[in-house]
């Protein structure tokens, strides 16, 4: 047994740092993470963020409200249109703009969506990043036909720019009504067909069972929200607990985990996307007739028909695209559940046409920041699982 | 709603006497302002306290309001997920003083705290690891305070011949526009061109 190291080259050997990233598939984006070894078990996470820094915040203070809103696609840009929905919120509750019930339905119809394309992507990736490569591929192509419902209701399939104050763009037609709620049908067996690629898959489990595991009193020290909080069994969901728009109108139920483990929040990320599917086909059948956007004049734009005949319109026009409405003086901060947990838009307005200070609360800024805590102690191979878990995009960290 | 947020607010304005300076509600939100010294036992009480339970902090973020002789914000969103409850508080400090750093009470103000010094230069006062978070290694100067121009100071990139990034001082071709589309007749804050000797006259 002479071949066995002796103690004393182990333990020079024993404490190493790597650097992971920024430039690593596993990182989801741009994501240094500076790891402390004990041979193979973590000691410390440091992660270094911001290599995505766009300046978004300080971006917006110099447009006018109209102008602002492209930006809340580049957050979180899986989700787009979830992150558009705070910032009218917020601007919304300022200039007391009341929307139109068939505005609200459409935008939880498009939120919704929203949800099923992060989580398509999350879950899928957080797969690939264990070990397993069809699950992505089945997702993405999911993906894509809601990228494409996307485009159709808002011209992008990506940066949507679809929510306006006082309700969304266009209105929908009805060809793409009937088509969503076509796919909605169908949805349910590709979440079967992945579920029966990852759920009872011995790998899968292996890797994410009792890994990264999440208390209720963690998820309060670090703030997390969301399907982060939710797994470690608390029942907090913004759309039930503090309701916006028309959810208290809606029926859906909300997962709970019960071992706040990685594995648990995959099964939950797996029934949001079954809810969210109900939810959809709920708004398209409820869906009331009427105007997708808010009538008053003084913030919503004309209709392009209109502007051939009325002078007055026109003049309308020309004012909201050039100077933009004026928001009071006030302060508001609205959140939504947008899939990755609560963001939330802190909005101080000065009267003027631009806004004074937008700071955008990202969910997954909050989640980042307890890696050190969740990883200590962890393999190394597990550090990209829980990465992949905490369902991290770094357009919305780094803003 | 309404009555409820003021029943909180009375009750936080009795536990937190001679700390909660001003409170105001706005837009079914409770706003309170607090003495910046006292930010430490503000959010220990808060969060412990039986009647508040604001367990979680939310945010932490800067406002800049340069005018002003304690020139900055710090506003802290707090949400209590018992009492389905949220609140906003506010304190003012300058550029000089430090504030007392809420990690011991709210592990998750580590960043937020960062971002904020990051953004705006306030420093913190036993935050355990006071570094930037958000800017590139090696930035000066604090991005979001009013008097850092919106196209900064350096610009980036690949220079072919030494085959590196290189840092240059910003070049723009064109000035920085701002356009200000506030129309003349509702309060436009500047003598229009041409209109200079306006005022004269009327004296």
């Amino acid at each position: 047994m002479s071949a066995l190291p002796d103690t004393a080259a182990v333990d020079t050997a024993a404490n190493t740092t790597i650097n992971f990233g920024p430039q690593h598939p596993a990182a989801h984006g741009v994501l240094r993470l500076v790891l402390d070894l004990d041979g193979e078990v973590v000691t410390r996470v440091d992660p270094h963020i911001g290599l995505l820094h766009r300046g978004t915040e300080k971006l917006m203070e110099y447009k006018t409200y109209l102008q602002a809103t492209p930006y809340l696609d580049r957050l979180d840009y899986v989700c787009p249109m979830n992150q558009e929905h705070a910032f009218v919120l917020a601007v919304e509750r300022l200039l007391g703009v009341e929307v139109p019930k068939r505005a609200q339905y459409i935008r939880v119809l498009f939120c919704e969506m929203g949800r099923i394309l992060n989580h398509l992507l999350n879950v899928t990736t957080q797969a690939m990043d264990v070990g397993a490569l069809t699950p992505p591929l089945w997702g993405f192509e999911d993906r894509e036909k809601l990228m494409v419902f996307y485009e159709r209701a808002s011209g992008a399939r990506l940066h949507a720019n679809y929510f306006r104050t006082g309700g969304v763009h266009q209105d929908v037609t009805p060809q793409l009504l009937e088509d969503i709620h076509d796919w909605c049908r169908k949805f349910p067996n590709t979440l079967d067909d992945i579920e029966g690629l990852l759920t009872e898959n011995r790998i899968f489990k292996q890797r994410n069972v009792d890994i990264g595991k999440v208390t209720r009193a963690d998820a309060e020290m670090w703030g997390m929200t969301g399907v982060m909080l939710r797994s470690a069994g608390v029942h907090w969901d913004l759309r039930r607990n503090q309701p916006y728009e028309c959810y208290s109108e809606l029926d859906f139920k909300i997962p709970v985990g019960k071992n706040g483990d990685n594995y648990d929040r995959y099964l939950m990320r797996m029934d949001e996307m079954r809810e969210a599917t109900k939810l959809m086909i709920q708004c398209i059948e409820k869906m009331p007739s009427g105007p997708a956007l808010a009538q008053d004049k003084k913030i919503t734009p004309p209709r392009r028909s209109e502007m051939k005949t009325s002078m007055e319109a026109l003049i309308h026009h020309f004012k909201l695209y050039t100077e933009g409405y004026h928001v009071p003086h006030g302060e508001a901060y609205a959140a939504v559940e947008a899939p990755k947990g609560e963001f939330g838009v802190y909005l101080v307005a000065n009267g003027t046409n631009k806004p004074y200070r937008v700071k955008l609360r990202a969910p997954s800024y909050a989640h980042l920041q307890a890696m050190d805590y969740m990883c200590k102690g962890h393999m190394v191979a597990d550090v990209s699982a829980v990465l992949g878990s905490l369902d991290i995009v770094f357009g919305e960290v780094d803003r | 709603m309404a009555d409820d947020l003021k029943d909180l607010a009375v009750a936080i304005s009795e536990s937190l006497a001679g700390v909660a300076l001003d409170h105001e509600i706005a837009n079914g939100e409770l706003s309170l302002c607090v003495d910046a010294g006292k930010i430490v036992h503000v959010m220990r009480t808060l969060r412990d306290d039986p009647r508040f339970e604001f367990k979680f902090l939310i945010d932490i973020c800067g406002v800049d309001y340069p005018q002003r002789e304690k020139r900055f914000d710090v506003v802290y969103h707090l949400l209590s997920i018992s009492k389905n409850r949220r609140l906003r508080v506010k304190l003012q400090i300058d550029e000089i003083t430090a504030v007392a750093s809420v990690t011991d009470v709210y592990p998750a103000a580590n960043w937020f705290e960062r971002e904020v010094f990051d953004m705006y230069g306030v420093m913190f006062s036993d935050h355990p690891d006071l570094r930037r978070i958000l800017t590139d290694y090696g930035f000066s100067g604090h991005p979001l305070r009013k008097d850092f121009p919106l196209t900064g100071f350096v610009e980036v990139r690949y220079d072919d011949e030494v085959k590196r990034v290189v840092y240059a001082p910003v070049q723009l071709q064109q000035a920085f526009r701002e356009f200000d589309f506030m129309s003349p007749w509702e309060g436009a804050q500047y003598v229009l061109p041409g209109d200079e000797k306006a005022a004269e006259v009327k004296k």
